[in-house]
């Protein structure tokens, strides 16, 4: 619990860092040359990339969620984050560094993960982070590392079985920032959407009575249920949510390494282990 | 330079954020001072119990962060069958809250007045509510004015804990437009310059009372 605390401040004064690189930033110029800016930013602080600056202190800093099952949770009896995205971060440190131990977990959230990639704060973002045209302009991503697709989570006696059964004045929750908070805007616009800090507040929420589903990427969904057996998630997915890991914009030779690392661990079964480990059931060929 | 398209292309949320931010921020300002009042005189009063509940719910709510009062709200009373909305019981923990140090400035003002002005007043015959109504609380008002204005300009900043259990207020969709529009910084310049439309003509009002009832003294 002391560690958390620890933590938040450390988080906090991140963010004061980031605004204050944001606000410095915007001083440069109007809204293209701002972009410029920072990303010619981040890759001159990153020096001759990301697997240099890496190197160099011989750990490699991921974004990583703290409160998703099965993908990113910290257990709080041993203070340990464990889940899918944590293992594909080891698998990295060690064809990098050389040892799946040389990591640095960060936590991120849907909000902050970009920013924090931009200022350099962390070397890659693996967080359940689906790949969109809208993000591939402020970073790149990896080829997909998981395919998922968003669904519903319901009461286990709700009538709610798909999105066709979504009415007006229903109230679905999701996170703040978050894809599935703009497919669910396009696929019930009838329904009304309310967004929290992140999934866990959200279920919380849901749990409290305050909304009739919460809506994600199903692979988060199944975590919840498995949590609390009062909540059943529909079987429908409507969209596909490929994840990518995201890197520095303009990082060609980390993106390659990290793509080469991915195809390596689908050949030699290491992936399938991984999958098979924390999503219960073998990677759908 | 800041980009005023961002104002521009959002306006409609800045706006309901605002209208519902300065909603939240009436309901509570007029509810906190109500409820502040009340437990003030609770725990002023002559009568026992009554100062320990005062001082119960004073130390309790102005102890403990703002946003646990508001779950309070927002998830503690689901427990027990009622469920408010968002933005109903984010602004019921933020009446709560702030009636918490409304009640002690209240006190402080009232206490501030020196005894023999009440013991005067009682030995000339007026009741414990004529002495309070006549003789305490207009002096005990001047001196409460200032203090009382922070809170009020305090509770306007911290009606932004709406934003954070999806409450619609200008926090929350600064949140939204900023994660849609991934220019962090500008979407939060505009919503603090929201917030200092309702927090100048408030602080101004409160300097204007004052030197106003520094001239009745």
């Amino acid at each position: 619990m002391k560690a958390n605390k620890v933590w938040k401040k450390v988080a906090g004064m991140g963010l004061v860092l980031m605004l204050s690189a944001t606000a410095l930033a915007g001083c440069g110029g109007d809204k293209t040359s701002e972009g410029a800016a920072s990303g010619g930013q981040s890759t001159g602080a990153a020096g001759a990339g990301t697997i240099a600056k890496m190197k160099e202190r011989d750990k490699f800093v991921v974004g990583v969620k703290y409160d998703l099952n099965l993908f990113g949770l910290k257990d709080p009896a041993t203070g340990n984050v464990e889940g899918l995205d944590i293992d594909i971060a080891k698998a990295i440190a060690k064809k990098v560094l050389g040892d799946e131990n040389k990591i640095e977990l960060k936590e991120v959230t849907s909000k902050t993960r970009i920013p924090m990639l931009k200022n350099g704060e962390i070397d890659a973002i693996i967080a359940t982070m689906t790949i969109t045209e809208e993000r591939k302009k402020e970073v790149d991503f990896s080829d997909v590392y998981f395919l998922a697709g968003q669904s519903l989570l319901v009461k286990k006696d709700s009538s709610i079985n798909g999105i066709k059964d979504l009415q007006k004045g229903m109230k679905v929750l999701t996170a703040k920032g978050s894809t599935s908070a703009k497919n669910i805007r396009a696929s019930a616009p009838d329904a009304e959407i309310l967004e929290f800090e992140n999934y866990a507040e959200a279920f919380t929420a849901l749990k409290a009575g305050q909304g009739d589903a919460l809506t994600t990427d199903n692979a988060l969904l199944y975590g919840m249920a498995k949590q609390d057996p009062n909540y059943r998630v529909t079987e429908e997915t409507f969209t596909e949510e490929p994840y990518g890991i995201a890197i520095s914009k303009g990082d060609a030779e980390f993106v390659k390494t990290v793509n080469d690392l991915l195809k390596e661990m689908k050949e030699n079964g290491e992936y399938d282990k991984i999958y098979e480990k924390w999503i219960g059931e073998k990677p759908k060929k | 330079m800041i980009d005023f398209s961002i104002l521009i292309d959002h306006w409609d949320m800045y706006l309901e954020g605002f209208g519902n931010t300065l909603k939240a921020s009436l309901l509570a300002l007029i509810g906190s001072f109500v409820l502040g009042t009340i437990f003030a005189i609770f725990r002023i009063s002559p009568i026992r119990p009554l100062n320990w509940i005062g001082a119960a719910f004073v130390e309790f709510i102005r102890n403990i962060p703002l946003i646990l009062v508001v779950f309070l709200f927002f998830v503690g009373l689901p427990a027990i069958g009622i469920v408010l909305n968002p933005f109903l019981a984010g602004t019921m923990g933020l009446t709560v809250y702030t009636a918490a140090f409304i009640a002690e400035t209240i006190r402080a003002g009232i206490q501030a007045v020196p005894k023999g002005q009440t013991e005067a007043a009682r030995s000339s015959g007026l009741t414990y509510l004529q002495t309070m109504r006549y003789v305490i609380l207009p002096q005990a008002i001047k001196v409460v004015i200032p203090p009382m204005g922070n809170q009020f300009i305090n509770l306007v900043k911290n009606s932004s804990v709406l934003g954070v259990i999806a409450g619609l207020d200008l926090m929350y969709f600064g949140d939204l437009i900023a994660a849609d529009t991934f220019v962090t910084f500008d979407v939060y310049i505009f919503v603090g310059l929201f917030y200092l439309i309702l927090t100048l003509p408030l602080s101004s009002f409160v300097s204007y009372l004052e030197r106003r009832l520094a001239k009745g003294r």
